[in-house]
């Protein structure tokens, strides 16, 4: 409904050197690390103040954590190659690198769903032991996070794509934005892999 | 970039929004000033709630154990006593409606939603969509904490604080509600402060330079930088205790914990001081996140209302700025009883004393601002000048809070509640009611009534200062908060133990109902408060745009500011934004936005 055009939502302002999005989504990434911050920090406290804290490795599935991992760093890069893509202005090569992204998306979700029943089969709940809660947690949190980068890439390749047709510039800094979120996420992991599998 | 023929168009596009059906101009409007007025009216309607939540409250520490007169319906099940577990309620939702749905979303949401744009020249915010869905957030959780209230067993009970494992233990879905409740509230003001932080840097106008935005401006910015990163550690912690009370991991539970006396079933290895880590880490930026927006109001209020300059204006951002960082540095001197040993005592007792200096730095700032203006004793500034001396109490009785020595004898007592009352109270809320009075004709082109605002503000003064001070003399005697018979039957403890030692406590009990009949008899006077408002709205005194003749840019829009684009002249910003009485000028008053004289 608003009639007016809100200014540098394309084009970055000439002083900061930055579009509203591309700050924004930065803020928004600094209050991320704050909260998983805060989780990694009570994991610390936690392990410090335990009697007795299990390896990772006796309970949870390092090579399937580790193929995870990989699935992840290439979700990355081919997250990294749409964006390029579409600074070329290549759509075609766009909407093919970020259904790779997606599928790496899914691919880990389904690792991750694998994880999860083999630990409750097992019957190894969150309520077992502090080591599986925050394990549950933090990985929890992490793959709500995975869902929705995909909520957001999934919005990029259907119904949002129809902006590249109007205003390509902003396009491109939406798929930057989102871009930006799916690093952090995958940075996320990479923190959590060795702190709960391997330490 | 602004060019000189813009307002025909902008008029076109006022007339358009004028045609939109309600609901879509004020129930998901994107416009800043529509949102920030429901910011504020939802934050106006919790502080009165909450008040009211208090004024029960004051009836228990008064006639503990008495029917309550007038409203004993709302307690059928004890025939209209207020029973212990009714006081916990109330006491647990006053402090979270007061902290987190009424002073946060009147003060950040309302304020600086509609003045920050305003004040920088700017024609909405950066996202106006995101301000709209911070608003529902806030909406959303302030519906799931009110909708507490009705389950079988009560809202969340275990203090605002939530402390564990009390609060992870403590029967009914009240607490998993406020857990809930938080993260909405929680999400609300992050996606705000992003909004407010990318406004202030992107959208200022032409000329308007860091160095010549408004105090208010900056206090703002600093703001949103303390929600921004001190908020998200506090949604951890809910997320670990929703973890603990719904899926039953042991976060917060130490092994061995004895519920009711046998043993708990919990896997155990849980922290309860990790939760309150967690908590003051935000809790503390917190109490700033409270308190600058009192600076920044008073600060507009007296500049303009003693026709000077405002003393020290670099001297002011750097200590804010400063003061924002060291606030995250400070949050466990509310832990010294813990038992976190001396070492950390020290430190973070060190590190509070730091962050009183520049708080004393803006506030001697402020009595200088004063000193040979030609004031102006209106509504607006009367509470501007109450704010100083209230805020200098709480801020002063803080200090023997900050020594880990005198806060073991003082810790958790009335003075406590003293303290951070007269901080927030007649501090802040002094200072949001300046703001309400200040920036009325901005928003409605009316003045407030001159006559009812000053019965308001001395009633309010008066009243409050008999509320909050003898909380300092009852806490100094030892009387502990969160009772809910006022200290009644910890005083008489006391005489069972020492017959000798009863007075220290048994002395100040009188002292509960001068507090409570002074919280009712100010309860009045926010009724006329409320009645002022409405009846400017529709009869107040007509104003122009610049009623207060003040210098920064908001002054410049119409009063409303238009729709959309707020401006109907293009706005460039040419000087510093306090320039009152500048020598050799005709006027006293040389706003930002005229280049020349008068222009």
């Amino acid at each position: 409904m608003s009639a007016i055009e809100i200014p540098y939502t394309d084009t970055p302002r000439p002083d900061t050197g930055l579009t509203n999005a591309k700050l924004g989504i930065w803020l928004f990434l600094a209050s991320e690390i704050m909260l998983f911050g805060g989780l990694f920090s009570a994991y610390i406290l936690l392990r410090v103040g335990a009697d007795v804290w299990p390896e990772g490795r006796d309970i949870l599935n390092v090579p399937l954590a580790t193929l995870n991992t990989f699935v992840l760093i290439t979700s990355s890069i081919t997250m990294v190659l749409a964006w390029a893509s579409l600074v070329r202005g290549e759509s075609n090569k766009y909407r093919l690198y970020n259904y790779g992204t997606l599928l790496c998306g899914l691919i880990f979700l389904i690792i991750k769903y694998i994880e999860y029943s083999s630990k409750f089969h097992h019957g190894l709940f969150p309520s077992e032991s502090t080591f599986l809660a925050i394990y549950f947690t933090l990985t929890g949190l992490h793959g709500l996070h995975v869902v929705g980068g995909m909520c957001a890439l999934a919005y990029l390749q259907f119904f949002g794509s129809k902006m590249w047709e109007s205003q390509p510039a902003r396009f491109t800094g939406r798929v930057e934005c989102a871009g930006l979120f799916w690093h952090l996420v995958d940075l996320v992991w990479i923190f959590l892999f060795p702190v709960l599998y391997l330490m | 970039m602004p060019d000189h023929t813009a307002t025909p168009t902008e008029t076109h596009e006022v007339d358009h929004s004028e045609e939109l059906p309600f609901w879509r101009k004020y129930l998901i409007s994107t416009d800043h000033k529509v949102i920030g007025l429901q910011y504020g009216l939802t934050g106006g309607f919790f502080l009165l709630f909450g008040f009211c939540l208090m004024m029960l409250m004051r009836w228990s520490m008064a006639y503990p154990d008495q029917p309550i007169p007038v409203v004993g319906f709302l307690f059928p099940s004890t025939g209209g006593i207020i029973s212990p577990d009714h006081y916990n309620i109330m006491g647990a939702m006053h402090g979270t409606i007061m902290v987190f749905m009424g002073v946060v979303p009147l003060a950040v949401g309302a304020f600086a939603n509609y003045v920050v744009p305003l004040q920088i020249g700017a024609i909405d915010m950066a996202f106006p969509k995101l301000n709209a869905a911070s608003y529902w957030c806030l909406f959303v959780g302030s519906v799931i904490m009110v909708a507490s209230f009705f389950l079988p067993e009560g809202a969340a009970q275990a203090g605002w604080t939530s402390y564990p494992p009390l609060a992870s233990i403590t029967a009914g879905h009240g607490q998993t509600f406020w857990l809930v409740g938080m993260v909405f509230l929680i999400t609300s003001s992050l996606l705000s402060a992003i909004n407010i932080i990318v406004t202030t840097i992107q959208l200022r106008a032409e000329g308007m330079t860091y160095m010549r935005m408004p105090f208010f401006v900056w206090s703002q910015l600093v703001i949103a930088f303390l929600l921004l990163l001190a908020f998200p550690p506090l949604e951890a912690a809910a997320f670990l205790q929703f973890m603990d009370r719904v899926v039953g991991t042991s976060f917060f539970l130490p092994t061995g914990l004895v519920v009711s006396g046998e043993v708990a079933d919990i896997s155990g290895g849980g922290s309860p001081i990790l939760w309150q880590h967690l908590f003051w880490f935000l809790a503390h930026p917190e109490v700033y996140v409270l308190i600058l927006p009192g600076f920044a109001i008073a600060t507009e209020v007296i500049t303009c209302n003693s026709r000077k300059p405002l003393y020290g204006y670099k001297a002011l951002i750097y200590s804010l700025v400063f003061l924002g960082f060291m606030s995250f540095a400070v949050w466990a001197h509310h832990m010294f009883m813990t038992g976190m040993g001396t070492t950390m005592n020290a430190f973070f007792q060190t590190t509070t004393m730091i962050i009183s200096v520049p708080s004393v730095i803006i506030l001697s700032c402020l009595f200088l601002s004063l000193w040979g203006g030609s004031m102006r004793f209106n509504t607006p500034m009367l509470f501007a000048l109450g704010f100083l001396p209230m805020f200098g109490i709480g801020g002063l009785t803080g200090l023997p809070l900050g020594l880990s020595a005198s806060d073991i004898h003082l810790h958790d007592t009335y003075y406590v509640i003293g303290h951070f009352h007269y901080v927030v109270a007649p501090g802040t809320l002094f200072a949001l009611f300046a703001g309400i009075y200040h920036w009325f004709p901005k928003i409605t082109g009316r003045t407030m009534n001159e006559l009812m605002g000053k019965i308001h503000f001395f009633g309010s003064l008066i009243c409050m200062n008999l509320v909050f001070f003898p909380m300092l003399i009852q806490g100094l005697a030892g009387i502990n908060r969160r009772l809910y018979d006022g200290g009644a039957a910890y005083a008489d403890q006391a005489a069972v133990i020492d017959p000798g030692f009863y007075s220290h406590a048994a002395n100040f009990l009188h002292l509960n109902k001068i507090m409570s009949h002074s919280a009712w008899l100010l309860g009045l006077f926010q009724i006329l408060f409320v009645i002022n408002l409405i009846w400017s709205i529709r009869k107040g005194k007509k104003v122009g745009r610049n009623p207060w003749e003040a210098t920064t840019l908001e002054w410049a829009a119409p009063s409303p500011p238009l729709g959309h684009g707020n401006f109907d002249s293009p706005i460039k910003v040419y000087k510093d934004p306090y320039e009152y009485s500048v020598p050799g000028a005709s006027r006293d008053f040389s706003p930002q936005f005229e280049e020349k004289e008068g222009s």
